[in-house]
């Protein structure tokens, strides 16, 4: 039953799945957010009140949600990598970062070019834009904690102890606009009930998450197989697949 | 010599811990003095910076204070595991039989006192020089004891993960300081509502939720961190 867990284990076997799984991430990638960019850019509405402007929620929105996805899937990653020792845990983790840096970064450049016209300022000091921040601070932290060791192995366990620690924070990102009096936007599509938006906007922004976590795993297949490839350099199966 | 082990038990470990440390970092003040005086310098640069208008220098008084205090813990935090690290004695500390996180938790809250504590001693007389009413003090007082304090725990995670590294300072600023912003909002924020003359009952109970959170949880994070440097 357990098989498949330690399998994946194994670099030549990850370096593989990876390699099949790419394509159809990516394939799925790009029907979904072809959709999700004509359905939400030509074919929805415009919003009653923010007229045209709304329309970045398709990229600002999926941005921010792949940023805690992207950091809880590095913590899960990396704890797997230190509780079992399972070395391409902490490879997926260390190809997951800088992506999930760069949704956080995209999430938060979106949120204030939306911001100038509709709050009449291009950053306010929010909960939810402060917590977002702290993420991509985070991201940086473990990003630059891993390269610091020599030993690759103690960088790798610092990294994932450091994102372990930091997961408490996705959480207070989610809840920020519930817990504290925020200019941010309550929930809109993530709540229990009915989202609070019809189904021509509704449809491509759904289909744009679930393009931009298929993108998210299309990219980090590619990374992984550069990262797999880098830390089993001296194996002979690396020589054997570079050379054929 | 004969060597006898004699058992000790935990709370008796903790106490000799603390003593241990007080008692080195009497040995050299210097060490003790330095982010002190660090603190009264950076919060003198401000008003000489910004404006000497008492009133003007009121509204920006908690956080100058509460930034000041977080980088003069920084700074000290380094030097948590470090020169029991180097020296050695931090891996007779990890075999002695007692548990790590026993050790740990008994040298951050040395740490703190000859840090934090001596800060929050300290805090008066730069609220004084920065215009902030003696009515705040004992707001102000309360909320720095208790943001130093789970700084220290924070802290003590970021100081096990960069002890094996020969610059880690930077490093360890930069891992530490993100997860301290909530102090600096809900401290500069009780600080703020005290001046004010308003009730800060709710951010002072936030930070000393955060401090007991962070007191908990911590020092099982930074052991893990230190066992990854023993290692």
């Amino acid at each position: 039953m357990w098989t498949w867990f330690y399998r994946l284990a194994s670099p030549p076997y990850v370096y593989r799945v990876a390699a099949t799984l790419a394509p159809w991430f990516l394939t799925a990638a790009a029907l979904a957010i072809g959709y999700g960019v004509i359905g939400g850019l030509v074919f929805a509405p415009p919003d009653y009140q923010q007229g045209d402007a709304f329309r970045i929620i398709y990229v600002h929105a999926p941005s921010g949600w792949m940023s805690m996805f992207a950091y809880t899937t590095m913590s899960i990653a990396g704890a797997i990598g230190l509780i079992w020792r399972i070395k391409m845990g902490h490879a997926v983790a260390a190809a997951t970062a800088p992506i999930g840096a760069s949704f956080t970064l995209l999430a938060l450049v979106t949120g204030s070019l939306w911001g100038r016209p509709m709050w009449g300022t291009y950053w306010a000091w929010d909960p939810r834009l402060t917590s977002e921040l702290i993420l991509l601070f985070l991201y940086v932290g473990v990003m630059s904690l891993r390269p610091a060791f020599e030993d690759p192995g103690r960088g790798d366990r610092a990294a994932a102890l450091l994102s372990i620690v930091g997961v408490v924070n996705v959480p207070i990102i989610h809840y920020s606009v519930v817990w504290w009096n925020s200019l941010h936007q309550g929930a809109t599509v993530a709540k229990l009930g009915k989202p609070s938006m019809p189904g021509s906007m509704l449809w491509p922004l759904l289909s744009m998450f679930l393009g931009f976590t298929c993108f998210y795993g299309a990219v980090l297949c590619l990374r992984l197989r550069g990262e797999v490839l880098n830390r089993e350099r001296q194996a002979n199966w690396v020589r054997e697949a570079v050379k054929s | 010599m004969r060597l006898t082990a004699t058992h000790v038990g935990t709370w008796r470990a903790m106490f000799l811990v603390i003593h241990r440390e007080l008692r080195l970092s009497f040995r050299r003040p210097e060490q003790l003095l330095q982010p002190l005086v660090f603190f009264l310098i950076v919060t003198t640069l401000f008003p000489l910076g910004l404006s000497l208008q008492l009133s003007l220098l009121r509204d920006m008084a908690p956080g100058v204070l509460w930034v000041a205090a977080l980088l003069a813990s920084l700074l000290s935090l380094d030097s948590l595991f470090k020169s029991d690290a180097d020296d050695g004695t931090l891996e007779q500390l990890a075999l002695s039989g007692q548990s790590l996180t026993v050790i740990v938790i008994a040298k951050t809250f040395a740490h703190w006192l000859v840090s934090g504590a001596a800060l929050v001693l300290v805090s008066p007389v730069v609220a004084t020089a920065l215009g902030i009413p003696v009515e705040a003090f004992a707001t102000m007082l309360l909320s720095l004891a208790l943001g130093t304090m789970t700084l220290s725990w924070l802290g003590a995670i970021g100081a096990g993960l960069t002890v094996g590294l020969r610059r880690g300072n930077v490093l360890l600023s930069l891992i530490v300081l993100p997860l301290a912003i909530p102090l600096l909002i809900f401290g500069a924020g009780a600080t703020d509502r005290a001046i004010s003359g308003i009730s800060a009952a709710g951010a002072l109970y936030f930070l000393a939720s955060l401090c007991v959170f962070t007191c908990t949880l911590a020092p099982f994070a930074a052991t893990a961190a230190l066992r990854i440097a023993l290692d």
